[in-house]
């Protein structure tokens, strides 16, 4: 028999979904898929809410920076719409965020060694979504959104001119906190610090930019952790704000 | 210390019965392919490989396996064991439970030879394609010189033992065949190693967008999730690399830049005409379709390319 031009059998063909995996593997893609649609829905319904963004000296992340839309006149224009946007696209282009929701809702590959969803061509990120290529940009804004939310919380510690805390400037602080460690960790971030040098000996400032590099390298390890906990508190942070101020629960005042 | 005889569902070490579901197959013979079960009597410290050669020894000396070091050093023992692209010779069987069969099939990317052995050379020709290394004159002593931290990055990537685990697992490649136009995660990280590399001089960008299919990846991470070597493949060296393509093609800013200041370090490589896939590189998944829709007739001996749904 010639040896080429044979065919033969093959244990698992293409197919979405098909692999001799033993183990759970769409567990994870399934909470993805949920914890990431219900983000989108509550951001969502509280966008199109327009109200309870602040209360006393708090001002929820969701609305920072706040811009009154009323006066404006324009229907169906709230303050978060403004600002939503911003945070949402650098989510959305985030590397780690790509990974996914390629995987738990476009199932390209819905994991590793299972088959993907079958597609025309594919194209990855060649032609449709080559705009990922711009996060950088949304980083850029994401910066700059940073010195907003920090100076919310400073901001959130005057009431009515006097020095107090209350437990909603703790939640904004670890809002805060968590926002600054999901941007600082963020592979553009490390592209930009540092990461597109070649010879760091030899480059200006290249014992500084490794040096920013190799900090920036050791919080991008945990980028993903960080981008769930961020994500979550978000959430939780405007939840508080929002409850507070329709007075479902009250706030701890600490001092 | 443990009774091993208490519980036949927990991992067990020593003396334990085994079944391995192996795929039986073989390229020359039209139409071949089934799982075959074999029974082992495992020892301390046994691995798959070694259950494989048992077998051969005693039960089916015709199974094939490739296999050299057995020490997860020379890349060539690639397999799948329940589903999951692993190094045989690394695989110990007391991670697995003994009442039910361990399923190892070759790797599914790759033209199937025989049984548990895959016709990997197309990853040589791909290798082929890359430019290599060309270092920049040396200095007037005769020397070359750089420093560890301008290095530090590149020496994880030459810790690859080219197993082709991450080709293999990568679904550019897996499911949706694009070898002709996509280098795969394996020479990403060499395309990654040259681009950061302090003494070399080509820019090799324009044709990893072009040509090499950087594009194609989505940063899933499969490829990072199998590798023997934990070689951060994706986060250290594929985003890396389209964070430098980006620099160079999709960041308006840096364009004008460029534009008002030009620099020139690096000479730009003009893309080459890509190669031809030759025939052993048509995919596993072509050979599997020719069987289920013309069994009959033999495939032309030309590169299988999809074509769209
Ligand atoms: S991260 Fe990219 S190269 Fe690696 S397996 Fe996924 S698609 Fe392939
Ligand atoms: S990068 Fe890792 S998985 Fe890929 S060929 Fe090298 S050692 Fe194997
Ligand atoms: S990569 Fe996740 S925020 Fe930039
Ligand atoms: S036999 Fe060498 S890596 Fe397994």
């Amino acid at each position: 028999m010639a040896d080429k031009g044979s065919v033969v059998r093959l244990p698992v063909v293409d197919g979405l979904g098909r692999t001799l995996r033993k183990d759970d593997w769409w567990v994870g893609p399934m909470v993805t898929f949920t914890v990431l649609t219900a983000f989108v829905v509550y951001t969502t319904v509280r966008m199109l809410e327009g109200t309870h963004y602040r209360w006393g000296p708090y001002l929820s992340p969701l609305a920072s920076p706040y811009i009154e839309t009323e006066d404006l006149g324009i229907p169906l224009l709230t303050p978060a719409i403004l600002v939503l946007p911003f945070p949402g696209l650098f989510r959305f282009t985030c590397y780690y965020y790509r990974k996914a929701y390629y995987r738990s809702f476009g199932l390209l590959p819905p994991a590793c060694a299972v088959g993907a969803r079958r597609v025309g061509h594919y194209n990855g990120e060649r032609k449709l979504l080559v705009f990922q290529n711009l996060h950088r940009y949304a980083l850029y804004v994401a910066l700059l959104f940073l010195v907003f939310l920090w100076h919310d919380f400073v901001a959130s510690l005057r009431w009515d001119g006097e020095l107090g805390m209350g437990l909603g400037s703790v939640v904004i602080f670890l809002n805060c906190a968590f926002l600054t460690l999901y941007t600082l960790s963020c592979h553009s971030f490390r592209h930009l610090v540092g990461g597109s040098v070649n010879s760091y000996s030899e480059a200006p400032f290249g014992r500084l930019r490794h040096a920013l590099w190799a900090g920036v390298s050791r919080l991008n390890v945990n980028h993903m952790a960080f981008a769930w906990i961020s994500l979550i508190v978000v959430a939780l942070c405007d939840a508080y704000i929002r409850a507070v101020a329709v007075g479902a629960i009250r706030d701890v005042r600490l001092f | 210390m443990a009774d091993a005889s208490a519980s036949t569902t927990e991992p067990v070490s020593t003396g334990a019965k085994y079944t391995l579901r192996i795929w039986r197959a073989d390229a020359k013979v039209e139409g071949s392919g089934e799982f075959r079960d074999y029974e082992v009597e495992t020892y301390p410290g046994m691995v798959v490989l070694d259950a494989i050669h048992e077998i051969q020894a005693k039960q089916a000396p015709d199974l094939a396996v490739r296999w050299n070091c057995k020490a997860g050093r020379c890349g060539s023992c690639s397999a799948e064991i329940d589903g999951k692209p692993k190094l045989l010779c690394m695989t110990r069987m007391s991670s697995f439970r003994p009442n039910e069969p361990i399923v190892v099939t070759p790797m599914k990317t790759w033209p199937l030879v025989k049984d548990l052995v895959t016709d990997v050379s197309h990853n040589y020709r791909v290798a082929k394609k890359i430019p290599p290394f060309t270092p920049r004159p040396r200095d007037a002593d005769g020397h070359y010189r750089m420093q560890q931290e301008d290095i530090d990055r590149i020496q994880e990537f030459r810790k690859c033992i080219e197993c082709f685990l991450c080709q293999d697992v990568c679904h550019v490649l897996r499911d949706h065949h694009e070898e002709a136009e996509f280098v795969g995660p394996r020479y990403l990280i060499h395309l990654a190693t040259l681009d950061m590399h302090p003494l070399d001089t080509l820019d090799r960008r324009k044709m990893m967008k072009d040509e090499l299919g950087l594009g194609y990846c989505n940063i899933t991470r499969c490829c990072t999730e199998v590798c023997p070597e934990h070689i951060v493949i994706t986060d250290n060296g594929i985003i890396p690399l389209k964070e430098r393509v980006a620099d160079e093609f999709y960041d308006p800013l840096r364009w004008l830049a460029r534009k008002l200041f030009p620099r020139t370090k690096k000479r730009r490589l003009p893309v080459l005409p890509g190669i031809e896939p030759a025939p052993a590189a048509r995919s596993a998944q072509a050979q599997q379709e020719e069987v289920e829709k013309e069994p009959a007739v033999p495939p032309a001996p030309t590169v299988a390319r999809r074509t769209p749904a």
